[in-house]
């Protein structure tokens, strides 16, 4: 039975329902512009997480991010997925206590162990608002996946500083920019709260990387990419066998079909 | 016959009854339905969202201005007329107009209208600006431009001293 | 084949002609699966039923499982949904798989009901299979709504706070019904709770009324792409093996699109912000429903007034019910329709503008737009279809289904 007629149809509602998709999810951020696309390594359908800089981002976020940021969903034991050994994690984490109540109900403060969540820098939404002029800075276990643009947002906003002084009069005037605002090219408003938290040599890495601000703010991308979904490379894995299955699956079921409606064509 | 088939009709009613109602507000959160706020931290000019039967409420300590500029308006221009005078008075009848008590939810769609906080926009009358579909409020909180029906509700409300107002 | 619709069948295994006898479920399977005869000239548009179906399945299964994992509670959703994607394991997968399969169940059903647009399944006698169709696709709407609601973030919240705002319109007693779906003066726990326990019920009253959908099918059959009745063995089929075999190439065609979304792409239909935990005090920028809402969505904020809004959009799903009547052609299938098969066409396009208007904010063009949408939309069943139906001059039909088919393989 030849029925081209049908076949177009479900292919241009197939290209119709894309289109309608691309519709939902391209609403820009109240018309700043999007960051500039960055070529990540954890991209594609073959692409993984590069440990040694998901690693180096990790340092980044402990030893900066980490002062006003937490990363509640995220727990110590989890950074053995990053290509650390279990003793190494319990090396990195001897130093934090957190919060535990004793035998008699009496609160200690107990050294960390790996199946503890990330500890966070204060105890609760009200405590971060107070610290920070009343506004709570965001949880970063799946900001790459809260954000549009994602990845490509968080090196975006990390990078897109621009001092005072370089701004040009018409942008302090549009934005209304007082001489202590941060001004980010990328932030929806250009206004935010954060002080640029990253320049060059902020950390030093232990591989011998030079810690330039770009780096510094792709590492700690890359390893929050891997905080906001650990089971991505399991998923892509997993899809390539599923595929693989369900072509191999839809073949013989077109052969079948192709024999039993043979005497009726 | 019919007399017992009406009295069948009553008692599934009485039956239906309590499934429904049970859907309704627990006596927990009800109990929740008044709050007290201190208002003298609030300067001129400031406004703060206080939560209020999990809605936010909004006060504002309006400027001379801004109580001329709302008593300025004709009703002739307002969608849902009301004065402002009206929508300043607590339950004990006492008016004050520099304080402006309101529920912070957009009369069309129930978001968070913007215009509490410093650098929020403030709607072509300088009151709120809804971001969901677009409403302006004026500085008494009345409905002028966008699909909002109605003014921000003003909940009963009353200022047991200068400094402390009872909300619900 | 038709003639052996009437004979019970003969069972050899001793078991089952006992149970046969007793309950006859395998007479049943026998007559409504394989003999069953069917209309022998479907094209793959009828494919989608059974698509539909086996995606009804795949989110009982996955729900039930997901459900064994989460905690219907304000300060607890949102990190329970997170902990299946973490540490529960192959957690992501069943989450991935019931979140894209949402969006899958709505293509499939989307293309089901255009099919019966197009090919004018719903005309007499199968008008109570329309109307029963229309009944699922909106118990499907509520369970995604409320199901949408589950995981707690910032999409969920404000989702669920405007769509049961629009109850609010209905003059009088509106608010307090939004009160009485709330339990609260707020979405809050108490709809949060409620709407778990219907997004686990309603799908098994879809999966009870898709039973009654089935029923009423095999009262009179399938309709088929020419729209004429089968007149005789000649024109039919045994559902099995012709159909089964058909349906289960269509359905591992759907499933590697559907794969190629959970695997590679599983938070592409989705919006970010509701990875961002529910906070009742802040308003997203720009709130939007799912995407299989958004033609609806665009309707409703067409209207200038909330409760025009409101009763559009409702309306916009109540012609449906009466869309048997409201078509006056006396041929079915759009096939020979040369007139109204372009204005069918043009409403995919215009349901398909709709949704875009439904993602843009509403401001600029897009409100003119989506209102000269919204007009077509009615003005479509409404005025045009009583009228072509009238006006037109269908095609000449072919004398039997046998003869088309015939006729094209001659072609």
């Amino acid at each position: 039975m030849r029925k081209p007629f049908a076949r177009n149809l479900l292919v241009s509602g197939a290209i119709a329902l894309a289109a309608f998709a691309t519709g939902t999810v391209a609403i820009a951020a109240g018309g700043t512009e999007p960051p500039p696309a960055r070529k990540w390594h954890f991209q594609g359908p073959f692409g993984t997480y590069d440990r040694a800089s998901a690693q180096r981002g990790f340092q980044v976020y402990q030893e900066v991010c980490a002062a006003c940021h937490s990363l509640s969903l995220v727990a110590y034991r989890n950074l053995t997925d990053l290509g650390l050994t279990e003793n190494q994690v319990k090396g990195l984490i001897k130093d934090i206590t957190v919060s535990d109540l004793n035998d008699d109900g009496a609160p200690v403060d107990r050294p960390a162990r790996p199946a503890d969540r990330f500890k966070k820098p204060f105890p609760n939404l009200a405590a971060a608002a107070a610290a920070n002029n009343g506004k709570a800075p965001p949880d970063l276990s799946v900001i790459v996946k809260a954000r549009q643009y994602g990845p490509d947002f968080i090196y975006g906003i990390l990078t897109g500083y621009v001092p005072y002084d370089k701004l040009t009069p018409e942008q302090i005037k549009e934005f209304d920019v007082k001489k202590d605002d941060n001004f980010n090219k990328y932030f929806p408003g250009h206004k935010i709260a954060m002080a640029p938290p990253l320049s060059d040599d902020k950390v030093t890495y232990a591989d011998g990387t030079k810690a330039t601000l770009d780096q510094q703010a792709a590492d700690v991308t890359e390893f929050l990419a891997w905080a906001s979904e650990p089971h991505m490379e399991d998923r892509k894995r997993t899809g390539v066998r599923v595929i693989l299955f369900l072509l191999a699956l839809a073949g013989l079921m077109y052969a079948v079909k192709r024999t039993v409606w043979a005497d009726k064509h | 016959m019919v007399a017992t088939g009406a009295l069948g009709a009553v008692g599934a009613a009485a039956v239906a009854w309590p499934f429904i109602n049970n859907l309704n507000p627990a006596a927990d959160t009800l109990a929740l339905s008044t709050i007290e706020v201190n208002v003298t931290p609030i300067a001129v000019g400031q406004a703060v969202t206080v939560k209020w039967r999990g809605k936010p409420v909004f006060i504002r300590h309006r400027t001379e201005a801004e109580i001329k500029e709302a008593e300025a308006v004709p009703m002739s221009q307002l969608p849902d007329p009301e004065t402002d005078n009206k929508r300043v008075t607590d339950t004990a009848k006492k008016v004050r107009p520099e304080w402006l008590i309101m529920i912070g939810v957009c009369t069309h769609l129930g978001c968070v209208p913007l215009g509490n906080k410093a650098g929020d926009p403030k709607g072509e009358y300088g009151g709120w600006f809804c971001p969901c579909h677009g409403s302006s409020y004026d500085t008494s909180g009345r409905i002028r431009k966008g699909p909002a029906p109605k003014n921000l509700v003003v909940p009963e409300y009353l200022f047991t001293s200068d400094a402390l107002v009872r909300i619900g | 084949m038709a003639s052996s619709h009437g004979t019970p069948p003969v069972f050899n295994n001793k078991v089952i002609s006992w149970i046969d006898h007793r309950l006859p479920i395998f007479s049943y399977i026998e007559k409504e699966y394989h003999t069953f005869p069917t209309p022998r000239n479907f094209n793959y548009f009828w494919n989608f039923g059974a698509i539909a179906t086996v995606m009804l399945v795949l989110m009982i299964a996955t729900g039930i499982v997901l459900a064994t994992n989460y905690t219907p509670h304000v300060l607890m959703a949102f990190d329970a949904v997170e902990r299946i994607d973490r540490d529960v394991p192959q957690g992501w997968l069943i989450r991935d798989l019931h979140m894209n399969g949402a969006s899958f169940f709505f293509i499939a059903v989307y293309i089901h009901i255009f099919r019966g647009m197009y090919y004018g399944s719903y005309k007499a006698p199968r008008e109570l299979l329309w109307i029963l169709g229309v009944v699922i696709f909106l118990l499907m709407m509520a369970t995604a709504f409320m199901g949408y609601v589950l995981p707690w973030g910032q999409m969920s919240f404000w989702g669920a706070t405007v769509i049961t705002n629009l109850f609010s319109a209905i003059p009088v007693v509106g608010e307090s019904i939004v009160i009485w779906l709330w339990g609260g003066f707020a979405v809050d726990n108490p709809t949060l709770n409620r709407f778990f326990a219907l997004h686990y019920l309603l799908p098994f009253i879809i999966v009870a009324v898709v039973a009654l959908h089935v029923v009423a099918l095999h009262v009179h059959g399938s309709n088929n792409p020419t729209g004429i009745d089968p007149k005789g063995p000649q024109d039919t089929v045994p559902f099995h093996p012709y159909y089964t075999m058909k349906d289960g190439f269509g359905v591992m065609v759907f499933l590697i699109v559907f794969a190629a979304f959970v695997f590679f792409a599983p938070d592409y239909l989705g919006h970010p912000d509701n990875y961002i935990p529910a906070d009742p005090l802040v308003t997203p920028a720009h709130i939007v429903p799912e995407w299989y809402f958004l033609p609806f969505y665009a309707i409703l904020r067409a209207i200038p007034d909330k409760l025009g809004g409101v009763l559009a959009m409702f309306g916009a799903i109540a012609v449906l019910f009466i869309l048997p009547w409201l078509d006056t052609s006396r041929v079915r299938s759009c096939t020979f329709r040369p007139i109204y098969k372009w204005f069918m066409m043009f409403l995919v396009v215009d349901v398909i503008v709709l949704g875009i208007c439904g993602s843009k904010p509403a401001e600029g063009f897009w409100v003119p737009l989506s209102q000269l949408a919204t007009l077509y939309y009615f003005a479509h069943f409404l005025v045009l279809l009583p009228i072509l139906g009238k006006i037109e001059r269908p095609l000449p039909l072919p004398p039997s289904i046998a003869d088309a088919v015939l006729k094209k393989k001659a072609v």
